[in-house]
């Protein structure tokens, strides 16, 4: 790492000078987030379109205690994934704590709630519009929620891109479960953390700025979507 | 037109028996108990002014609503059935997906879902438009798009809820014909509508509905020349005020 007097400076050398250290931070949070969303994912999107398509006893409280853990403090999703995974704990035998796979556990924790009662609404509302036309064709609920699904997709890719953005923003869960481990767990978000208490900003700024840089792009990727998806399919 | 190889029916679908059916919502009557037949090979159009419960007896017969009282049944195998509603219901999908999405859900094979499809949008004029979303389309073609849809499903009895009553002349008389068409092959198509001169063009009975009651059901020559009650001289005449 160069020195240098301005940590802005350094900070964009390294982004552009592809630092080592940097990469492999960003690389494993683009793996840890990414495969969070896509269980996370492959849980809540079937789970919101039966909760839109069903009605059963316990469904409001169901939706109640999504909504609210849509805003779940990760510190808090973070403390309980590191009891269930520590030791101690019921999933202790499998030595998941400090490792990626626990960040995992945890981020999907955090963003399935969102998916899933994002997902609701949005398939709740198509429904409300498909309803009668798929009722006439005769179809039953469980082979209304494919079509639901897909003909709500750009709705959804912008949920999927929400919870993208919320997993890898994060810093209290992997920071609980991952440990933040040199070269193991250590991720954008905890790093940043890390570095900027130890004085070395320019590497924190760096990665404050991927970060930043990704979830931009992740907006605007969301945003030029759901605009042609509206233009097109009307 | 019948370029199509479509199965005619042998014999015409089973009748479909209203009993007593009414529709009651928080405690409001929005059908009252009318009991009600709909058999044979006919075009029967449902008429009444708005909110005289055209719409809710439709969705009883189809099936989309239960009756709150009464029954509603068919007298035999339930027949297949496709309803088109006033406001077209289509997919986030191209014209030539809507089809073949109808096809799937009933289980015709793969491989004959597109020519299948890509005949039905030629003879509803669409061909040109097959790559099109269906949901840009004018509110004409949207409606002959579920035309299409519902022909393909060939259906025994089909229902439309006021089909054309957002459309311009042409594409009214585009939807009159493919009625038409459909009873020609032996389709009863149960109609609703407040538009009277249609209704002179296209039935062969009428059941007028008034106020969620049924106020007369009788043969179109009948309802026309002769009709029995005084509020069907009264809806004839355009002076039913509700």
């Amino acid at each position: 790492m160069t020195a240098s007097d301005n940590p802005f400076t350094t900070a964009l050398a390294l982004i552009l000078g592809l630092d080592d250290t940097l990469i492999s931070i960003v690389a494993l949070s683009l793996q840890v987030s990414l495969t969070a969303v896509l269980i996370a994912a492959l849980l809540a999107l079937p789970l919101g379109a039966a909760l839109a398509l069903w009605r059963f006893p316990g469904r409001s409280a169901i939706i109640v205690v999504l909504n609210a853990f849509m805003g779940l403090p990760p510190v808090v999703a973070g403390l309980t994934v590191y009891l269930l995974l520590s030791r101690a704990g019921p999933l202790g035998q499998f030595g998941l704590l400090f490792t990626p796979s626990a960040m995992v556990v945890a981020q999907v924790l955090l963003i399935l709630p969102i998916i899933a009662a994002l997902t609701r609404q949005q398939v709740e509302e198509l429904h409300g519009e498909y309803r009668e036309q798929l009722q006439s064709l005769g179809l039953s609920r469980r082979r209304m929620m494919p079509t639901l699904l897909w003909d709500a997709r750009f709705g959804l890719l912008t949920v999927i891109l929400a919870g993208f953005g919320r997993a890898s923003a994060e810093v209290g869960a992997v920071m609980i479960v991952g440990g933040n481990i040199d070269g193991v767990t250590r991720v954008m978000t905890t790093a940043i953390v890390l570095e900027t208490s130890k004085g070395d900003l320019p590497l924190a700024l760096g990665l404050g700025i991927v970060l930043l840089g990704l979830v931009t792009l992740i907006n605007a990727g969301a945003y030029v979507m759901g605009e042609t998806a509206r233009r097109r399919l009307g | 037109m019948n370029d199509m190889p479509r199965t005619l029916p042998t014999v015409s679908a089973p009748a479909l028996a209203l009993e007593a059916a009414g529709v009651v919502h928080r405690g409001q009557t929005l059908l009252n108990p009318l009991t009600l037949t709909l058999d044979g090979c006919r075009r029967i159009l449902v008429m009444g002014p708005n909110g005289a419960g055209k719409s809710l007896l439709l969705r009883l017969a189809h099936g989309l609503l239960s009756p709150s009282s009464g029954r509603v049944r068919w007298q035999g195998r339930p027949p297949r059935q496709a309803m088109v509603f006033q406001r077209p219901v289509l997919l986030r999908r191209s014209a030539l997906d809507n089809l073949t999405y109808a096809l799937a859900v009933n289980d015709i094979p793969w491989r004959s879902r597109k020519p299948l499809a890509r005949q039905a949008l030629a003879r509803f004029g669409l061909a040109p438009l097959e790559k099109r979303p269906a949901r840009v389309l004018s509110g004409g073609e949207q409606q002959r798009l579920a035309l299409a849809r519902a022909w393909l499903l060939e259906p025994e009895v089909l229902f439309l809820d006021e089909p054309t009553a957002a459309l311009d002349p042409a594409s009214m008389r585009a939807v009159e014909e493919a009625v038409c068409d459909f009873h020609a092959l032996g389709t009863r198509v149960v109609m609703t509508t407040h538009d009277l001169h249609q209704a002179r063009r296209l039935a062969d009975e009428v059941v007028l509905l008034h106020e969620g009651s049924l106020v007369e059901h009788s043969t179109a020559e009948r309802f026309f020349t002769a009709p029995a009650s005084s509020t069907t001289r009264a809806f004839l005449a355009g002076e039913l005020v509700w």
